[in-house]
Formats: C-alpha cells, sequence, structure tokens
C-alpha cells in the first residue's frame, strides 16, 4: 500500500467531462506519490457532515510539477452529488495515494486497456508509462452511452488503436466491451490486458483474457467505509501465492489484482473452502 | 487555564496511561494502516479488531450501508485468530511502542478463555476488552451480553485465567432491558471494567434492489447517530455505581465519538475513557486532533485534569 497523505485540498479546476465532472486538486504531497491504479478518496461536507463515509476515485492524473491530482466523480447519490457540486476554491478532505497500482513492465509489452465508462480514468497515466517503457498500447471503451465515455480523444492521443463501443449505439461499435475483445487482443498481439470497470465486465474481461493465454490486471470496485484498510467491508474472494482462498480488502491488497485469482463467481457469498469460512457456519 | 496545561493522563488497571484515548475494537484493523496517519504511541491505547481462537472469513458483501451520521457493518469478525496474532501482529505494536488493549471473543466460554491464556505475558499489552455483545453473530442468542448469567460466566471464565495484572474489560450491548443488570453482572464476575457500548442492531433496505441492503440482512449501527444511546448507558451505568448498588469500575465510553467535545461528554457521564471508532474511517487522524480539543474543553470549564471531570454530570443540583 502507498504511504497515503490526508490533507485539506483546494479545488482548482472543477469541469463537465461529459457525464462526469472532472476535479482537479491541489495536493503537492499526495500528487508525488501517485502511480497509475492508485484512488483517493473524498469526504463529503466537513466535521459536521452527517454523510460519514468517504468516497472513492480512481486517480485519473497526478502532475508533480502542477501539485495536483485529477479525478473523475460521477454523481451516483447524495454524497457524490455534493462533491460534484463542488466549486473552484473549495477545499476538500482527501486522502491519496490509496491502494496498490498496476504492476508495470520492465521492458516493451503490448497492453490492451479495457475500461468501462469513467473505469478509464486510471489507464491514461498507465499507458503513458508503457509507451515509456518501449511498449505499444490499445484501448476499448465502452459505455452504456456516449455520454458515459471517458477519455477517448486522450486515449486517441496515445495510439491508432482506439475502439469505442457502447450499448446504445450513440458511438462506436454497439454492444459490449467484451465482444471486440477476443479479436482486438490478436490484432495488437497483447501479451497484457488492464481492466477497470464494473465487476460483470471484470469477469469477462479475465475470461476471455484467460482463454487466450493473456495476463489480465484488474482494478475492481467494491463500496468501502474507509479506503485505508481498516474498516473490512470492501473485501472479496481472492486466491492467494500460497493457493489458499482468503477475504482481502479491495483497499489494500488492491483495487488491483490479477483477475485469474478473484473469484469472480463467489463474490457475494463465503465459499465452503474460504479460510475461516467453517467458523462461519459454511461446510465444504 | 491554558489547554497545554491539562493533564490527560488517565488511570487504567495498574498503569497509567498518557491519555484517555484508545480506539474502538473493529475501528482500527491491528494498527498498521491506522499508523499511516497518527502515532500509535500517541494514543494512550490501541483497541485491536476482535480476535477469536481460529480463523474466520467473516460474512459475505455487501458488509456496510451508510445510514444517517453513521452507517452498518456486518463484517462478522473476520480474522486470522490468535495465534497469527501473538506471532505476526502484536510484535509490530509492541516495537512501536503501542498499548494495547486486545478485544477477545469465542463462541464458547472455553473459546474466550482460551483466547485471554494465549496473552498471558505477551508485550505490550494492557488489557483484555471481552466481546461478548458483537450483534454479527449467525444466531442473536449467542450475545452473551443480552443476559447476565451468560455474561456472568464469560467474565469469570476468562478472569479466571487471565494474568492477574491485566484488567478484563466486558463490551455491552445496548440492546437489553437493563443495561445496569449487565453491568452488574460482568462486575461481580470480576471485571476490573465495562465497554459502552457495541454498536446497536439495525437494518437497511436497498431502494433499488428493494432488498436488505446487506448481505447478512442487519448490522450493526455505529457513529454519531447512536452517541445519545451511549452516553445514556454510560450515565446509567455510573449513577448505579455512585448509589452503591454496582461495585465501582471504570467506564470506557465509545459509540459515535467525533470531537474533543463528544469525549468530555462521556466523561461528565461517568466515563474514564473514551473511544474513537467510526470517526475513524472519515477521518484516520482524529485521535490527535480529538485529544488537542479536548485540552481546549477541559481548560475552557476551568478542570485542571481529564480525571476531575469523570462523572461530573451527576453532582447533586445545588
Amino acid at each position: 500500500m502507498a504511504h497515503p497523505v490526508q490533507t485539506e485540498a483546494e479545488v482548482v479546476e472543477s469541469a463537465p467531462a461529459g457525464a462526469y465532472r472532472r476535479l482537479v486538486l491541489r495536493a503537492p504531497e499526495a500528487a508525488r506519490r501517485v502511480r497509475p491504479g492508485h484512488f483517493a478518496t473524498l469526504a463529503v461536507g466537513g466535521g459536521t457532515s452527517s454523510m460519514l463515509l468517504r468516497r472513492a476515485f480512481s486517480i485519473h492524473r497526478a502532475d508533480v510539477e502542477a501539485g495536483t491530482i485529477e479525478l473523475v466523480v460521477a454523481e451516483h447519490g447524495p454524497g457524490t452529488r455534493e462533491l460534484v457540486r463542488s466549486r473552484v476554491g473549495d477545499r476538500l478532505s482527501l486522502i491519496a495515494p490509496l491502494g496498490t497500482p498496476f504492476p508495470l513492465p520492465e521492458g516493451p509489452v503490448s497492453a490492451l486497456l479495457v475500461a468501462g465508462g469513467y473505469g478509464s480514468a486510471p489507464l491514461f497515466p498507465l499507458a503513458e508509462e508503457i509507451k515509456r517503457r518501449g511498449g505499444q498500447v490499445g484501448f476499448i471503451l465502452g459505455a452504456a452511452t456516449e455520454a458515459r465515455l471517458f477519455g477517448v480523444e486522450a486515449a486517441r492521443a496515445l495510439t491508432q488503436d482506439v475502439l469505442v463501443v457502447t450499448e446504445d449505439g450513440s458511438a462506436g461499435l454497439t454492444g459490449l466491451v467484451t465482444e471486440p475483445l477476443a479479436q482486438a487482443i490478436k490484432a495488437i498481439d497483447a501479451t497484457v490486458v488492464h481492466a477497470c470497470g464494473p465487476m460483470p465486465m471484470l469477469r469477462a474481461v479475465t475470461g476471455i483474457a484467460e482463454e487466450l493465454g493473456t495476463r489480465c490486471w484488474t482494478a475492481v470496485e467494491e463500496s468501502m467505509a474507509c479506503g485505508v484498510g481498516i474498516c473490512m467491508t470492501c473485501v472479496l474472494p481472492v486466491v492467494g501465492e500460497d493457493g489458499v482462498s482468503r477475504f482481502v480488502r479491495s483497499c489494500t491488497d488492491g483495487p488491483v489484482f490479477d483477475g485469474a485469482k478473484v473469484r469472480w463467481a463467489d463474490l457475494g457469498t463465503v465459499p465452503a473452502d474460504l479460510e475461516g469460512a467453517a467458523a462461519m457456519g459454511v461446510r465444504g | 487555564m491554558e489547554p497545554q496545561q491539562v493533564d490527560l493522563t488517565a488511570p487504567f488497571g495498574g498503569r497509567t496511561l498518557p491519555n484517555p484515548l484508545t480506539t474502538a475494537s473493529g475501528c482500527a484493523g491491528y494498527g498498521r494502516e491506522l499508523a499511516k496517519f497518527v502515532p500509535l504511541d500517541a494514543l494512550g491505547s490501541v483497541t485491536t479488531k476482535t480476535i477469536m481462537p481460529y480463523a474466520r472469513s467473516g460474512r459475505a458483501t455487501p458488509r456496510m450501508a451508510e445510514t444517517p451520521s453513521g452507517m452498518l457493518n456486518s463484517i462478522g469478525l473476520q480474522g486470522a485468530g490468535i495465534a497469527h496474532f501473538v506471532k505476526h501482529e502484536l510484535p509490530w505494536l509492541a516495537e512501536r511502542g503501542a498499548r494495547v488493549l486486545v478485544s477477545i471473543a469465542g463462541e464458547r466460554l472455553e473459546e474466550f478463555a482460551e483466547v485471554a491464556e494465549q496473552l498471558n505475558g505477551q508485550p505490550g499489552v494492557i488489557g483484555l476488552e471481552l466481546n461478548i455483545s458483537c450483534p454479527n453473530v449467525a444466531d442473536r442468542g449467542l450475545v452473551f451480553a443480552c443476559n447476565p448469567a451468560t455474561s456472568y460466566d464469560v467474565v469469570r471464565a476468562v478472569r479466571r485465567v487471565a494474568d492477574a495484572e491485566l484488567p478484563v474489560y466486558a463490551k455491552l450491548s445496548p440492546d437489553v432491558t437493563s443495561i445496569t443488570e449487565i453491568a452488574a453482572a460482568c462486575v461481580q464476575a470480576g471485571a476490573d471494567g465495562l465497554s459502552m457500548i457495541n454498536t446497536t442492531l439495525g437494518m437497511a433496505i436497498d431502494p433499488v434492489t428493494m432488498r436488505p441492503a446487506l448481505a447478512g440482512t442487519t448490522g450493526g449501527v455505529s457513529g454519531p447517530a447512536i452517541r445519545p444511546i451511549a452516553v445514556r448507558c454510560v450515565h446509567q451505568v455510573h449513577a448505579e455505581m455512585l448509589a452503591g448498588r454496582i461495585p465501582r469500575v471504570p467506564i470506557l465510553a465509545m459509540g459515535g465519538l467525533r470531537t474533543g467535545l463528544d469525549a468530555l461528554e462521556f466523561a461528565l457521564a461517568g466515563a474514564s475513557g473514551v473511544a474513537v471508532g467510526t470517526t475513524l474511517f472519515n477521518d484516520p487522524a482524529a485521535p490527535l486532533r480529538i485529544l488537542d480539543e479536548l485540552r481546549t474543553e477541559l481548560a475552557a470549564r476551568d478542570f485542571t485534569s481529564f480525571t476531575d471531570a469523570v462523572g461530573y454530570a451527576h453532582r447533586p443540583v445545588s
């Protein structure tokens, strides 16, 4: 886990981005520590807010020179609505960087980056790192509608290999990101896939990548109360190095996991062979 | 009175802690992650997540739902067990100078005793907190703290095997008809202190799925929403102690503590120590802020020490 910084960060930019809001926050010390795949949490309201739980967002960009961190915020409920309404000059309680980032290749690789909605946010700095190491990247960016896509232009600025997919056909191909996936992996001869988006998408992407023998790193989305590793709410069943499955925290052990190690079919259950399941009355 | 002149030291068992603040069990893990935000030796003590004799996966997700001024959780006491704790977590805590109050539990009396025994003579341990009140057990009938006789039995079984120098605190549930009756049973059984309160049983329904929001259906409510319940419990039990109906033992208060003023409120109600829980999820650096605020609030009321404020709300009307 990263060494996080807790700070009152000033909003220096707040702009719409399709269906989302892009917030740029001044947090120089935190920005220096960010790696692709890290996330940040924001508190909602001040010290007397009735909404206690921090909201987690993957970090879109960290600019060390400007001392800023850029987040993409989607409105889901009263908490995110309040954050979306932040204005330049407001101060937000920020904790960043959090989580375990994407592993970076040592040399040149061909990587396919797959995202659903604003799940693409952390993939652009990752793509830059992969290219810096002499590798090449391709993108599949999907969403329900055109407005819910994020970063299509940013992807095109990095590579010619960008596929856009929307469920309603309002932009690019019609359907799900998984439909052109196998073909795209072969087309760019990808040896690794990095995926970020809703859990059913990550499960499907992992399955297709595995069939083709391609390594697949997934940045999971689980609801978190704290984001820093102390509440134990964001767990999911993952197979450890020792072959034993455990409930591990997506905030500190993740959010990036080797997709092949995540027991996607068992999310929301206590599998009988999970360490400690017997103590819950679950029998194998 | 200057805030920095206020004496925050607090007696705990046979020792004196630098201040009365600890973490509430289940809200700080085993300290490693919290240490990135606050030096653990700056806290009076660190209370661990509840430890059982064996590894326990805890419940399925979703395990959490936000509620007004609080949250619901149904973790289900996930943990790797006492052997792992003693080997991997406790030495780390001790090296950092943390004074550790270990929260323990078992499904049977013997299991409480088994865990307690393994903590005798371990470095860093300053006391045991018996979690006899977790609402996230499979069978609500297993909540020992809902019954004076079972509460008595657990405390007795642990007090019998635990090192005599380790104070044993019983953690009580607010979900009972008479918390003073349970408190009395625990003290009679040899409890050296009482922790109040554990989360209170609650539930939320997801408006999208129109099903219970938690996989475990019900969960424990925590956060500022339950603070008035906690203050009431502390006040009630302390009043019984002052009236001589329960032998006097220290009370460690927790339940929605967010500011120094909240800590003072618990002290005035009769708490000799306070714990910060759910607030850590919102603000992991809260302990140092709360201690600063507590100093200021005490000074503003001309208290020269924290202990002078303990039980102050009970003084007779003049």
